[in-house]
């Protein structure tokens, strides 16, 4: 790694950003990767990555078929439509990649991510934040007289409002799990 | 029917069954194994370099020989780290080779023991795929399964790091046709989209093919299929450093080659035709020069068989996924089947076009005075050498670049040398592979001093296995493209690149028994270049040249194909400015 702190967006004139000038409106898209479930695989899909300089917003993987020894990798990423198709051109071609679905343009998908939230307050603070807890439709799955961990599970943006909410409330401690989706209807 | 044994003699035996005759390699600790079975047995030759990279380059040079992937054997930790080099060269440049690496055993694995690397985590970036073997049983599918994706759909270098217990221990062998496997590239081209690419040739003013290394690795199937496109249209066709050779150089539609270094009316045309058709290149910046100034009047098509290469630079119009034999084979037959139409006149102006640009002669030089100049040493050479069974290779730099624009090259496979890497050192050891895929024919290494030092211990293994391979060293004294950059862009602050206490190379030759002939007068040329091709044993050909001469044509970076800079009494001061000189 370079000791300097290279800024973004710096560094439009080297060779390694000749990018054409057509397409440079960025957008978030979700990848579905299904892969075989091997050590390394994810170094992989990561290293693909960072060594080409592409943006993981969100990255979840889990094995999905035991026997068919499958994992599913969701990835949350950023770029123009042109990085977005080297992406996944890219991902296409990684050996034990066996399938790669673009759910922002394929069709509705839907999206959901798990987070757990420890707030820490007593008093009035402790009453709003369970009484937001439960318009958020959030569960308690542990608590003390001065805490409590909420689990809540939505769309990205859904959990970002929750822990807008409970920023002034305790909140002490996010935990995670970023996004899984899944293509709307019958179609696989 | 299956086999007990060892899983040192798996690897053998799938190398056998895999129809490999030779393996360039260097032992260790975490290969012994290997080698007392490879000692064994008569099938496979070894070929005992003198350092990892020397034996990974001379598997590429081998495997783009011959067509066929190329077999390195190193031991782990710096045997493996030694290969990465290589490895990295063969996957720039779509290279099959297998590179086997020995690891240390199982259960010392992460316990930082002596000689250990994370190999599988090293090489997974400059590798196609690369496995860890862990146990016996699965060696002998991994083995087969790394021919398998080293060679079909986009060809690529990969690795199999086969611990030493694992060597040790006795497993199943599981014969190349029991094993499946899911990696089945796309060779079949769209058939909608090669119509539309006949379409576009039909009424095409300025077309122009622009050919590359994967018209090579299709195999010669697709040079063939090339040619006969190139005769039936009739379309001028030009060709990267990578994809020489597959029209011939003596081919009447040939402008010659284009890109940085290319010839003028080559990239003149590039920059001007109407319909360019990308034959397995992939718009390297050494060919694009400048992205938004590239080509601005053409649709293009782009026939590649790895999806990533596609829209990746430039953004074309008509993309054909597939293998170019495959997909030259359909167009040709639609083209054909569609009435063989081409917009005659206007090619026929276009040609007129195109020889307008050729009397321009970009690759003139004179040779006066008692210094050789550099091209006319290829000059020579490529006179006194083409009529013969010829391959060539080169290290990186100036002589590379000269070596492409004044060698002719008639077939596919005969010529050798790297492209996206560019490593210097590459040539020497590439030339050994070649020379012991063909041990009859003429190989030649077109060389800099400041390269050919990079693998000089390779002399040894040329020596070993009487391997009469011509080493033609362009020697500048410089780094020569490193210093014409610097003249250039650099305002002549020559900053170490100086090839300072050289050897002499007779000397040096004759050290490790070989022949060295120094030549330094123009008039002497002709019989010393006889006298290397005389001798029948490996020759260090020390050519003294130019000290300051420049490699031209060249688009200066940040340019597009029309800037270019030509030969002698060119205005070089101020041809890059500082938006292009970031890139290289």
């Amino acid at each position: 790694m370079s000791p300097l702190k290279i800024k973004k967006g710096s560094t439009s004139h080297s060779a390694y950003d000749l990018r054409p000038t057509f397409s440079d409106k960025e957008e978030q898209h979700t990848l579905a990767v299904l892969v075989e479930n091997e050590p390394g695989v994810l170094a992989r899909v990561i290293g693909l990555f960072s060594g080409r300089g592409y943006n993981i917003d969100s990255l979840t993987v889990a094995e999905v078929d035991h026997l068919g020894h499958r994992s599913r990798i969701t990835i949350v990423t950023t770029g123009t439509p042109q990085i977005i198709n080297q992406i996944k051109a890219q991902l296409g071609r990684i050996v034990d990649v066996h399938k790669v679905n673009d759910l922002t343009v394929e069709g509705k998908s839907v999206e959901r991510e798990l987070a757990l939230f420890k707030v820490v307050g007593t008093g009035d603070q402790r009453i709003e934040a369970i009484r937001l807890a439960d318009i958020f439709r959030a569960n308690v799955v542990d608590s003390t007289l001065e805490s409590f961990v909420f689990e809540i599970t939505g769309t990205s943006e859904k959990i970002d409002a929750f822990a807008d909410l409970m920023q002034p409330l305790g909140l002490e401690e996010i935990a995670r799990t970023g996004v899984a989706a899944l293509s709307r209807g019958a179609k696989t | 029917m299956t086999k007990a044994m060892t899983g040192a003699k798996m690897v053998v035996q799938a190398l056998i069954d895999q129809g490999v005759d030779v393996v360039f390699g260097y032992p260790g600790g975490a290969v012994l194994p290997i080698y007392d079975e490879i000692f064994q047995q008569n099938h496979i030759q070894h070929v005992l370099v003198r350092h990892e990279q020397g034996a990974v380059h001379a598997a590429e040079g081998y495997a783009r020989a011959t067509g066929k992937p190329g077999v390195a054997l190193v031991t782990s930790g710096p045997g493996a780290t030694n290969a990465v080099t290589g490895l990295t060269d063969a996957l720039m440049d779509s290279i099959p080779i297998i590179v086997l690496t020995g690891q240390v055993p199982t259960f010392m694995i992460g316990s930082d023991a002596f000689q250990e690397a994370d190999t599988v985590g090293i090489t997974r970036p400059c590798t196609k795929h690369n496995w860890l073997v862990k146990e016996t049983d699965k060696l002998a599918a991994v083995m087969h399964e790394a021919f398998h994706i080293a060679t079909s759909g986009r060809p690529g270098p990969v690795v199999v790091d086969i611990p030493k217990d694992v060597q040790f221990a006795t497993g199943t062998y599981t014969e190349a046709r029991q094993v499946e496997t899911h990696y089945n590239p796309q060779t079949k081209g769209d058939l909608e989209m090669i119509t539309e690419l006949a379409k576009a040739m039909e009424t095409a003013k300025r077309p122009i093919f622009y050919t590359g290394g994967g018209v090579i690795n299709s195999g010669p199937a697709a040079s063939q299929l090339l040619r006969e496109l190139v005769a039936a249209t009739g379309f001028p066709i030009t060709s990267t450093l990578m994809g020489l050779g597959c029209y011939p150089a003596s081919g009447e539609n040939w402008i010659g080659m284009l890109g940085m270094h290319g010839l003028y009316e080559a990239n003149m045309a590039m920059h001007d035709c109407d319909l360019m058709i990308n034959i397995g290149a992939r718009f390297d910046d050494r060919i694009t020069g400048r992205i938004d100034a590239f080509s601005p009047k053409s649709r293009k098509a782009h026939i590649d068989i790895d999806p990533s290469s596609i829209n990746k630079v430039i953004h074309v119009d008509i993309p054909i996924l597939g293998d170019v034999a495959h997909v030259l084979e359909d167009l040709l037959n639609v083209w054909k089947s569609r009435g063989r139409k081409t917009d005659k006149e206007n090619v026929s102006k276009w040609w007129h076009q195109i020889n307008e640009w050729k009397k321009i002669d970009c690759l003139k030089f004179e040779q006066k005075g008692k210094v050789i100049k550099p091209q006319y040493a290829l000059s020579r050479l490529e006179e006194l050498t083409k009529k013969h069974d010829r391959y060539i290779c080169t290290e990186v730099g100036q002589h590379q670049m000269w070596a492409a624009q004044y060698l002719g090259f008639e077939d596919p496979n005969r010529w050798m040398t790297s492209g996206g890497l560019g490593t210097m050192g590459y040539g020497f050891p590439a030339s050994i592979g070649v020379q012991m895929a063909h041990p009859d024919a003429l190989v030649i290494n077109v060389a800099g001093e400041a390269s050919w030092l990079m693998n000089m211990q390779e002399l040894g293994t040329a020596m070993q296995y009487r391997l009469p391979v011509k080493q033609f060293i362009l020697n500048n004294e410089r780094l020569g493209m490193v210093r014409q950059w610097q003249e250039l862009l650099h305002g002549e602050r020559y900053s170490s690149s100086w090839s300072e206490s050289l050897p002499d190379f007779v000397k040096l030759a004759e050290a490790f028994g070989a022949k060295g002939i120094l030549c330094d007068n123009p008039d002497d040329l002709d019989d010393a270049i006889m006298e290397m091709l005389n001798h029948d044993g490996p020759v260090l050909f020390d050519c003294l040249v130019e000290k300051h001469e420049n490699c031209f044509p060249m688009i200066p970076s940040g340019k597009p194909h029309n800037e270019m800079i030509l030969g002698e009494n060119a205005d070089t001061a101020n041809a890059i400015k500082a938006d292009g000189a970031v890139m290289v």
